[in-house]
């Protein structure tokens, strides 16, 4: 990596989803998991149902109360007895309703976000290593865990029962409405604050909602610090500094957590309080209505409970309201990805397909910068001949490993295009690309993995045979037989089981495996010992006689074994050729170069 | 079956033994939420009492009368708006009580489990991957207290259950027993319910946990994943294991889909019984219609918040397994003893002396035979070995980050073992292969809070070759690294890590192969730099290193083979005496003539 690709410029950023609407969250939800529309409307009749027969047992227990029991002529048998079997029958007709429903409400929702959570994983991969970068780690891993749980629970307890509870008042308002309009009129009034205050409380909380997923943010990271970087903290004794960002973290996140919670308790307290105005209206109304018209003490006591009928759905709305927060602000991240373009676009099988055997190499006028950044190359123009083994050398922040990322098409270039046997890489299948071309990187990582699984990412169900072959072809089947476990020996989370050289062994190893026309190596045996990657470089140079091979050089021994050596300065290309005749250029860049290397490596 | 009905039953004990490890922690917050739920659950009830003292001393009389006094009205207002505005303090109190219960408890825990992770030996962490370790202290602890949240609500329905249960038998015995067998079978069902469904739910949650590990090491990994092009079956990993986790996922909701309505239908089936009781009993003249209505009407109003203590019990598995992940950290013992002597305050160069140290990461191949060496105050020492013989092992010795199965590490004459806890830091520094940034500033990330100016950080800076790039950053020294330095180059890192070491001066100063990413040329830079800083304050220095140009550095080699020092000297005398040694560090060269000689004109002969 350059010094320029350090710029915390970053190319795309990650979408955080922020601007997205509420509406527009759950439509471009549904967009993205078209499962959670099946049957929606066989499940919303269910509800209705379900929640109708909720009303129903209500007023039936009421109505058997007031005329079957406490009527004029004393308790009517037949009454309630009907009364008794119209609530029974709605009883099981809502528990049917309702377990029908909330069954397919898991079953869809749960498809639905496996889908998304899928689709959403895939899409990071998909993404520019510069957009992947932009976010921590562990924030992304939320986005497809912890965020898409959230949703799940606001779609099976929240979504459906909001609109079942507006349906509720509604139905409450109808029926108060053919009680007296007044009363009803009364009710509404009490309850406009709340229902005023709701934009309100939804924008605090959103905001508040906000400041709570940065805080676990900032904790996660905190919390990992003692955890990987347990070595540092500990030999430089700063163990009460570590401590004590930690707790700032945790405070910070507890304050922003209990802010939240305000919100959230106010706005349900504020209900409790509406409701009980709403009571002591309907009494005083009614009473002063009783002296004006024809209204009954009967009628007032059957309005007092339909209030009950209408204040439970409130409440149970505005809580799922206040919730919602939370969970579309958490599905707004997980399509906050989905919406991020993948800038590297992959043409698929519409894509054309590298022919195997060595691969011939065209930069055309290429030119790249990151955005909002100073070029990084400028018009970088040649030609690679396939099998020929090149290798790039430049200081620091030259542009190199810029280089690298652009034939791998880590990146696309800004200017120009970069041509593979003759065919622009962005027109290439990914498939076929990543089949051909392969980069080993400085940094191999592994996966918390046996070696063999490890090294079977470069080829898939290769043998134990073939992998060992492999090996013994590279020279380093010592090094693997010397291992307690051989193939077998687990390397550990990011492979830390291992020493950083035989990190690299395997990353080549599976490089090898993958057996590529192009292969791009990063240094990629910076931190083994001479004498082993001398014994490597040997292995490769033969490996590499059937394809076009570039690699990034640090040291100039594998510059002077390559066939041709392009030296890179300043983001162009200064000089070109064998390392005999390049070395030879007095005054130029390699010689430079050179001169610093030979003072290193022949004994002082 | 039996064993699992066993196993249940403690889960519920359990989950309340980790409630009243909160209660004793947090007293006050808890009797505040669980005063606020017995108000809420008192006013609840007490709404009924308001409407029937309305009715019966206002409305009935008022509309018998035809006339009412403004200050009945009065009344009803007050009476009503004094229990909503006393239910609403009940609700506020309730849920912040609980909110602020809950999060301090994870507060606490968190606090108490990251100072064990500072406490802990380096030898533990090896041992726990660090998902494990970041999911104890963050998922693992939200789950171990998740019941707080709930548990003043169910302690005010109790509360509640128990007022409804005196009123309805002063109303008739009969009716109440004839009602309270709802409560028990609403218990009943969520004992049930609870049966079915918790083994789910602890598979779900141990599934969550592996989703996640998934996605944290394919994005952590996502260079190679790219590169090699298999992003195909990485989303097939990823997604194999959430469809695993949806099934169990619509499993455990179908059983919920079954329970809810049972739940929610039984008081209403209750009311039905009671009402069919209640006609009988009232043609009888057993009791009162009105006694009838009180009895149904309790029963109605409790059978909502008599669900919250199934909410409370069905955070019971979670918490519990949580509880037991977080605390296996806190109970995790082996902290590494220190001692209590001092080294000397100078400005000289530490003594360091390896005895027969031996180390083994797997007792059947050991890493460190008896290692014997040491490093002379102000004196260079370069250690050289092939790949994987165990030098960072060594480094980590000397660091005491690991302490040997046998054998002493000496500094200053002083075993490691004796000194106080942060002695060794204040003279010792080491620079690991691999840097470690903060997610911070720059200048934060050389300083890691040591008391020094930002001249004396420049000057880290410069010796370490960082001073330029810094420089260039749009905010110098108070720039931000971002996660783990993600911003920075693999070389940058490295230069900043050992930035860090300089700026404190150390007094020995090892350096772990840590500028194996940065170009030769820099590098030549820095231990010119280097050496004239070490030199000036007459620090003693240990390289691990492969390049000639470090190694002529040394004032001595030791060279490190099967886990045993092979070879001493200066570099000339191990060439010429260890064929080993020569064959290691000559790679570069062919034939005894350097592949790159200094005059470059002949080696257009060789190289060809």
């Amino acid at each position: 990596m350059s010094a320029t690709t350090s710029e915390p410029t970053s190319g795309t950023k990650m979408d955080s989803g922020e601007e997205i609407g509420a509406l527009a969250t759950i439509r471009l939800g549904m967009l993205y998991s078209p499962e959670l529309r099946e049957g929606l409307g066989w499940t919303l009749v269910l509800a209705v149902i379900a929640s109708c027969g909720q009303i129903v047992v209500p007023i039936a227990v009421q109505q058997t109360l007031d005329k079957g029991l406490d009527g004029p002529g004393g308790p009517r048998f037949d009454y309630v007895a009907w009364m008794g079997v119209l609530a029974a029958f709605a009883i099981v007709v809502t528990s049917v309703a309702s377990y029908a429903m909330t069954s397919r409400l898991f079953t869809t929702s749960e498809h639905g976000l496996a889908t998304l959570r899928t689709k959403a994983f895939r899409h990071v991969h998909d993404l520019p290593l510069l957009t992947q970068n932009t976010e921590r780690r562990g924030a992304l891993v939320s986005r497809v865990t912890s965020d898409v749980d959230q949703v799940s629970q606001f779609l099976v307890f929240g979504g459906l029962i909001f609109i079942v509870s507006i349906g509720q008042m509604l139905v409450a308002t109808v029926l108060m409405l053919v009680y007296s309009w007044e009363l009803a009129a009364v009710v509404w009034l009490c309850f406009a604050p709340l229902f005023l205050s709701i934009r309100w409380f939804q924008k605090k909380l959103s905001a508040a909602y906000t400041v709570v997923r940065q805080q676990v943010g900032v904790l996660l990271g905190a919390i990992s610090e003692p955890v990987v970087g347990a070595a540092v903290v500990r030999t430089y004794g700063v163990e009460d500094r570590t401590q004590r960002r930690i707790d700032t973290a945790i405070q910070d996140w507890q304050d922003a957590y209990t802010h939240a919670q305000t919100y959230t308790v106010t706005s349900f307290s504020l209900g409790g309080l509406s409701a009980g105005l709403a009571n002591a209206g309907v009494i005083i109304v009614g009473i002063l209505l009783g002296f004006t018209s024809d209204m009954t003490p009967g009628r007032v006591l059957a309005f007092a409970f339909l209030v009950t009928l209408f204040v439970g759905p409130v409440q149970m709305g505005t809580q799922i309201l206040t919730d919602a927060q939370n969970a579309i602000a958490s599905w707004r991240r997980v399509l906050g990805i989905l919406e991020t373009p993948a800038d590297l676009v992959d043409p698929g099988a519409d894509g054309e397909t590298l022919p195997r055997g060595p691969i011939d190499v065209r930069f055309d006028h290429v030119g790249f910068a990151y955005p909002a950044g100073p070029p990084v190359l400028r018009d970088i123009d040649l030609t690679i001949e396939a099998g020929t083994r090149v290798a790039i050398v430049g200081e620091t922040g030259s542009g190199k490993s810029t280089f690298a990322k652009l034939l791998t098409r880590l990146m696309d270039p800004t200017e120009g295009s970069v041509l593979l046997d003759g065919i622009d890489v962005r027109r290439i299948d990914a498939r076929s690309l990543r089949r051909s071309v392969v980069l080993v990187p400085q940094e191999g990582f592994l996966f918390d993995d046996t070696i063999a699984a490890n090294v079977r990412y470069g080829r898939l169900g290769a043998s134990e045979d073939e992998i060992r072959a492999s090996a013994l072809e590279l020279g380093i089947d010592d090094w693997l037989s010397g291992l307690p476990r051989g193939l077998h020996t687990p390397v550990g989370q990011r492979g830390e089981s291992l020493s950083a050289g035989e990190r690299q062994l395997v990353a080549l190893l599976r490089a090898h495996l993958a057996d590529p026309d192009l292969l791009v190596l990063d240094e990629a045996t910076s931190a083994v010992d001479p004498a082993l990657e001398m014994q490597i470089g040997r292995a490769l140079e033969r490996l590499m006689q059937s394809r076009t091979s570039v690699t990034i050089a640090h040291r100039l021994s594998t510059a002077e074994s390559a066939d041709e050596v392009i030296v890179v300065d300043k983001g162009r290309v200064v000089q070109r050729g064998p390392h005999a005749e390049l070395v030879t250029q007095a005054g130029s860049v390699y010689s430079g170069l050179h001169a610093s290397w030979t003072a290193q490596h022949s004994h002082a | 079956m039996g064993k699992d009905a066993e196993l249940r039953g403690t889960t519920t004990l359990d989950g309340f033994r980790v409630l009243w490890v909160g209660v004793r922690r947090e007293p006050k917050v808890f009797t505040v939420a669980t005063l606020g739920a017995v108000l809420f659950g008192v006013l609840t009830v007490a709404d009924a009492w308001v409407l029937g003292w309305s009715t019966q001393h206002v409305l009935i009389p008022a509309f018998d009368n035809g006339e009412i006094g403004t200050d009945m009205l009065v009344w009803v207002f007050a009476l009503f708006m004094a229990v909503a505005i006393l239910r609403a303090a009940g609700i506020v109190a309730r849920r912040l009580g609980g909110g602020i219960m809950y999060y301090r408890m994870q507060s606490h825990t968190r606090r108490a489990v990251t100072r064990q992770y500072l406490a802990l030996p380096m030898e533990w962490h090896q041992r726990h991957p660090t998902g494990q370790l970041l999911s104890n202290a963050y998922s693992d602890v939200e789950a171990a207290w998740s019941p707080i949240m709930p548990l003043p609500m169910a302690l005010g329905t109790v509360v509640m259950m128990a007022i409804a249960v005196v009123q309805m038998f002063l109303a008739d015995t009969v009716l109440a027993f004839v009602g309270l067998l709802v409560f028990p079978a609403v218990v009943a069902a969520n004992l049930l319910y609870q049966h079915y469904s918790s083994p789910l739910m602890t598979r779900a949650q141990g599934l969550r946990a592996e989703v996640s590990e998934i996605a944290h090491e394919s994005f952590d990994g996502a260079m190679v994943v790219k590169t090699l092009g298999r992003e195909t079956e990485e989303t097939d990993r990823f997604g194999a294991k959430a469809r695993e986790l949806r099934d169990v996922n619509i499993r455990a909701g179908r059983i919920r889909a079954v329970f809810d309505p049972a739940l929610a239908s039984l008081p209403g089936l209750g009311v039905l019984v009671v009402l069919a009781v209640g006609v009988a009993r009232v043609t009888s003249g057993a009791t009162e219609a009105g006694d009838v209505v009180t009895v149904a009407y309790l029963l109605t109003i409790v059978s909502f918040p008599i669900r919250a203590i199934g909410w409370l019990l069905g955070e019971f598995p979670r918490s519990v397994v949580g509880y037991r992940r977080a605390k296996a950290v806190l109970d995790a013992r082996g902290s590494m003893e220190w001692g209590d002597a001092e080294l000397p305050r100078t400005e000289q160069g530490a003594l360091l002396q390896l005895e027969d140290l031996h180390y083994s990461y797997d007792a059947d191949s050991p890493l460190l035979r008896g290692v014997d060496f040491d490093v002379r105050p102000g004196r260079t020492v370069a250690l050289v070995g092939p790949t994987a013989s165990g030098k960072s092992t060594l480094t980590s010795l000397m660091t005491r980050l690991v302490d040997p199965d046998s054998g002493t590490v000496r500094v200053d004459g002083r075993d490691v073992t004796e000194l106080r806890k942060g002695q060794l830091s204040e003279s010792v520094s080491l620079v690991p292969q691999t840097a470690f940034m903060f997610d911070d500033t720059v200048r934060d990330n050389v300083t890691l809070g040591a008391d020094v100016t930002d001249d004396e950080v420049w000057a880290a800076l410069r010796t370490a070759q960082a001073d330029g790039f810094v420089a260039a950053l749009p905010g110098g020294l108070d720039s931000l690294l971002g996660e783990r330095g993600t911003s920075l180059s693999g070389g940058q890192r490295q230069r900043l890590s050992l930035a860090r070491a300089l700026v404190r001066r150390p007094r020995l100063l090892i350096l772990d192969d840590a500028t194996s990413a940065v170009d030769p040329e820099v590098e030549a830079r820095i231990l010119a730099s280097l050496r004239d800083d070490v030199d000036g304050s007459a620090a003693s220095l240990v390289v691990v290193a492969y390049r000639k140009a470090t190694i002529s550095l040394a004032d001595e080699v030791v060279h490190l083979d099967e886990g045993r020092v092979v070879g001493r000297g200066t570099h000339a005398e191990l060439l010429a005496s260890s064929p080993a040694y020569a064959q290691l560090v000559n790679a570069y060269e062919v034939d005894g003539t350097p592949l790159a000689s200094s005059t470059g004109v002949d080696a257009e002969g060789t190289t060809r």
